[in-house]
């Protein structure tokens, strides 16, 4: 294992993006320092990635794929106007092509460059393709054994989907002046979808792993069967579910995924874009109470193999873990380069893009509510009338308004202190502000996601992560039809 | 200039030949071009330029039922010929699978119609500047919108698509789209809304002046918003989320859905699934329509079809795979719907706001609340309380919910369609869904 890790070290160097082109690394870098020349920042950001999907439906191996994408980003900040281009095109002519456009649209700029940013030489995964660690034969047979087992376990499955995504993105970054930073980062994931039908009635049960690692490092001992077993359930506890209610009531949020009421509620809005324009809900919140005491909410780049984790973000900065919300008190926004500067902060390193055509936003990495000192059990005894919320499908978000949804698919109702029947699937809507001054408890039980998350913005995904222990919120709408 | 026919057929025959000889027994491959230029404004400055050159291939190779799929930006013929390769052996490697295989060639399309879908004007950056300059001026006029954010981009594409059966056309298509987002604020509350216009001719987009206004206007409504109670009410939706609800309808009948079982409208063709009012056509051949299409992504010709009449449903949106396995024919609809419309209803928009003493007017809906296996929906919502026809109030952070199969039955639609998007639906009204506020 050490030995191949050790050979697949010096597949990606540095100077590949140039390698089978007219344009020489000088080249670039002369054209780079005179586009940028009286610019505020600005950067080339060279990408290649390599990606594969496989995918089993209908009892078939519906589709194998692969996909290679080369290309660049340049570009261009002036004071707060920013211009881009991009091309898959690493050529000289399309390089000065690009550098003409961006000095088109920034004719009259009197910046002074910033050359500075920071170093470290941490790094939270290793440099490993995971598409080539394991055979397409392997991953057929194991896709081939999730839909045998899924359907042998139980006759009302009528549906099994299962797919394998891998990745290994390469990218580098060149700067004014010829300063480069690169990073390989490895991305995999593993789902499975389960249908059941039972008495003419279906439904639905997904869940997956994945993270920054090979696929071996999630799917030994058999554990997809694991991943097989917790869709069956979550399929059929929703078979024996009644309608949702509808209207407040106290929700309790189990530990996990449903951390994404985080991402949602609050984490949105304190990206640094939102609040340096001012249309976020937070932009006047800085240093105020947000939160119930005992809440703290951190967003962390630097965890270990995480889905939502960065060796460095996608302008180069190394990433850290921001704390966003101390013992209910907003601390900080989340930061890219350009948007620290005119907020006069420093980046958190978390500005990224979905890939080289896309801009740079502030985004989200892992965002973790940490630990109280609470019991589910003792939240669950505490409510007469409401639901416990145990699994997500997704989110969103109006961050002006600072209302938000979030969609479950796996709860039931509280009756009397006692976890009572299963509910259909429903919308839950708060409103961001001031839900987490609604949280009356907050647990001992923090758990990660398992690493499925993805988050859009401006028509941009980016892998993420979430994390909470289980809390009790004292007041949440419950879209449900039962009256 | 984004790249002529000429050099994508040169590319994708290439291909074909290549994966011909590497030992494919069937290939098809689509190669396109599309550069994009946008300019955003924020508070009447600039605030982003944006220029966008995109080159893509996708090559399918068949090895008897055996089939595989590659995707590159990168057209270097060096690259091509590794991709290829890798093609031919994953391929080889790929279970077999039985409704594996390319379009009959009967149902392949013929030629590519005039549907009047590109539009050679180029707008400068200057002049999306001075558009943009002019939607601000105006969004910015009512003291309470403190931002705004527009953008103007213009789009041209072009594409081949090719297989080993002979097929290889394609054809070029532009877009223009202005768009406003407006942010307003009183004491009580901040809101946000937005109004866009997206065509294939540059001189069918809506003014400048015009754009900015309804957007503005749209967003100082929403101000103070109150949250109600929870109920039963008759609930009408904007055309914009209107046309939603007609997408899902759209994704409950795709072949694959309904050949996997995985529709709540599994087994309802020939059924009555909407009231015997309800019409719903999907035609392909609309001149500058935003959905129009010569042939579907494999090829094969699209025709205009009727797919709901009085109530009835009467065709899936089939593919080739999905149709083999259905044991019917592909109608076109790789890739899903063109243009796709409910016919007009024949009540006035104002009739239908009086047709309640009170009822709730949804302007906007977040979350992903549309379960297509069961039918199940269940979303937030921000709208505007009616009573006796009239626009009483704004409303926020509630939830609707109900069935698509209930939902379905109990829609009215008002007679004020427009083709704005692909997808339109004239302005619609529900009964019996459920509220959820405090």
């Amino acid at each position: 294992m050490l030995k191949i890790l050790l050979n697949k070290l010096c597949i990606v160097t540095m100077s590949d993006f140039f390698e089978k082109s007219d344009l020489s690394r000088s080249d670039a870098e002369n054209i780079i320092s005179d586009t940028l020349q009286k610019c505020d920042d600005g950067e080339l950001y060279l990408e290649n990635s390599k990606s594969e999907s496989i995918l089993l439906d209908d009892n078939k191996i519906k589709n194998s794929s692969f996909s290679s994408d080369l290309g660049f980003g340049f570009r261009a900040i002036s004071d707060e106007v920013v211009a881009y281009s991009h091309s898959n095109e690493i050529s000289k002519n399309s390089l000065r092509q690009s550098s003409e456009n961006l000095r088109s649209t920034l004719k009259s700029s009197q910046g002074v460059y910033n050359h500075e940013i920071p170093k470290s030489n941490k790094r939270y995964y290793d440099n490993i393709n995971p598409i080539d660690q394991k055979t397409l034969n392997e991953k057929v047979e194991i896709l081939n054994n999730v839909n045998q087992y899924l359907r042998t376990k139980d006759k009302n499955v009528k549906q099994v989907t299962a797919n394998f995504l891998g990745e290994q993105k390469s990218i580098e970054i060149i700067r004014s002046g010829g300063e480069t930073l690169t990073d390989i980062r490895p991305l995999v994931r593993f789902n499975v979808t389960v249908m059941l039908e039972k008495n003419g009635r279906k439904e639905t049960g997904v869940y997956g792993i994945g993270g920054r690692k090979s696929y071996d490092a999630y799917l030994k001992n058999d554990n997809w069967k694991n991943v097989c077993d917790e869709a069956l359930r979550i399929a059929s506890v929703n078979l024996e579910s009644k309608p949702a209610p509808a209207g407040e009531m106290k929700v309790v949020l189990g530990p996990g995924w449903p951390a994404i009421l985080i991402h949602e509620a609050v984490g949105h809005g304190l990206e640094g874009d939102f609040n340096r324009k001012k249309t976020s809900a937070f932009h006047n919140l800085m240093g105020q109470k947000v939160a119930s005491e005992g809440v703290t909410i951190v967003d962390d780049g630097t965890i270990d193999n995480r889905r939502g984790s960065l060796t460095i973000d996608d302008e180069g900065t190394p990433t850290e873990k921001t704390v966003l919300i101390e013992n209910g008190i907003l601390k900080n926004f989340m930061q890219d380069r350009l948007n620290a500067r005119l907020m006069k902060t420093r980046s958190t390193g978390s500005g990224r893009r979905e890939n080289y055509r896309h801009i740079v936003l502030p985004r989200m990495r892992n965002t973790m509510m940490l630990n109280g000192n609470h019991t589910q059990d003792e939240m669950i005894k505490s409510v007469d009338n409401g639901i416990f919320a145990v699994s997500f499908g997704g989110g969103q978000v109006d961050i002006t308004s600072g209302k938000f949804v979030f969609n479950c698919t796996e709860a039931y109702e509280i009756i009397n202190g006692k976890i009572g029947s299963p509910i259909k699937g429903a919308t839950l809507i708060g409103d961001g502000p001031s839900i987490l001054k609604e949280v009356s408890m907050v647990g001992n039980d923090m758990m990660l996601d398992p690493g499925i998350g993805t988050c859009g913005k401006a028509g941009q995904g980016v892998p993420v992560g979430v994390a909470q222990p289980s809390i009790l919120i004292n007041k949440m709408t419950v879209g449900g039809t039962k009256l | 200039m984004i790249k002529d026919q000429e050099y994508l057929s040169e590319k994708a025959t290439y291909c074909l030949d290549l994966a011909k000889k590497l030992g494919a027994t069937d290939s098809s491959v689509v190669v396109s071009n599309s550069i994009s230029e946008t300019v955003n404004f924020r508070n009447k400055k600039l605030d982003e330029s944006y220029r966008s050159d995109n080159l893509a291939i996708g090559i399918t190779t068949y090895i008897g039922k055996k089939k595989s799929t590659i995707s590159s930006s990168n057209l270097l013929k060096e690259n091509l010929d590794t991709l290829i390769e890798k093609c031919i052996e994953t391929t080889k490697n790929t279970p077999e699978d039985e409704f594996n295989s390319l379009p009959d060639k009967d149902l392949l399309a013929n030629e590519v119609k005039d549907l009047n879908l590109f539009d050679n004007n180029h707008i400068k950056n200057e002049e999306k500047i001075e558009y943009l300059k002019r939607l601000e001026t105006s969004a910015s006029v009512n003291k309470k919108i403190v931002n705004t954010e527009s953008s103007f981009s213009e789009d041209k594409s072009n594409f081949i698509l090719a297989n080993s059966d002979g097929f290889c056309k394609g054809y070029k298509d532009s877009s223009f789209v202005a768009s406003s987002v407006t942010v307003a604020k009183d004491e009580k509350s901040m809101e946000r809304d937005y109004e866009y216009t997206n065509k294939c001719h540059l001189k069918d987009i809506k003014d400048a002046e015009v754009l900015g206004k309804l957007a503005a206007d749209q967003t100082i409504r929403k101000l103070s918003p109150k949250k109600i109670g929870s109920e039963k009410i008759a609930l009408i939706f904007d055309k914009r989320i209107a046309k939603g609800i007609l997408g899902t309808f759209a994704s409950a009948i795709t072949s694959s859905a309904i050949s996997r079982g995985t529709s709540f409208l599994k087994d309802k063709i020939n059924q009555k699934i909407f009231s015997d009012k309800i019409n719903i056509v999907d035609k392909p051949d609309l001149l500058k329509g935003l959905g129009s299409r010569s042939f579907d992504l494999e090829g094969v010709k699209t025709e205009t079809l009727n797919l709901v009449e009085q109530g009835v449903l009467k065709h899936y949106l089939i593919d080739t795979y999905n149709g083999k396995k259905l044991n019917q024919k592909s109608n076109g609809r790789c890739g899903g719907t063109s243009n796709l419309y409910f016919e007009n209803g024949n009540i006035s928009y104002k009739d239908l706001l009086n047709a309640n003493s009170k009822c709730l007017y949804i302007t906007e809906t977040i979350g992903h609340g549309s379960n297509v296996v069961t039918g199940d929906y269940s979303v937030g919502a921000t709208g505007f309380l009616i009573e006796n026809g009239e626009f009483k109030y704004p409303i926020n952070e509630i939830t609707i919910a109900g069935n698509f199969k209930d939902m379905f039955k109990n829609i009215t639609l008002a007679n004020d369609l427009e083709f704005k998007y692909a997808t339109n639906s004239p302005t619609m009204m529900i009964e019996g869904m459920v509220v959820a506020g405090k």
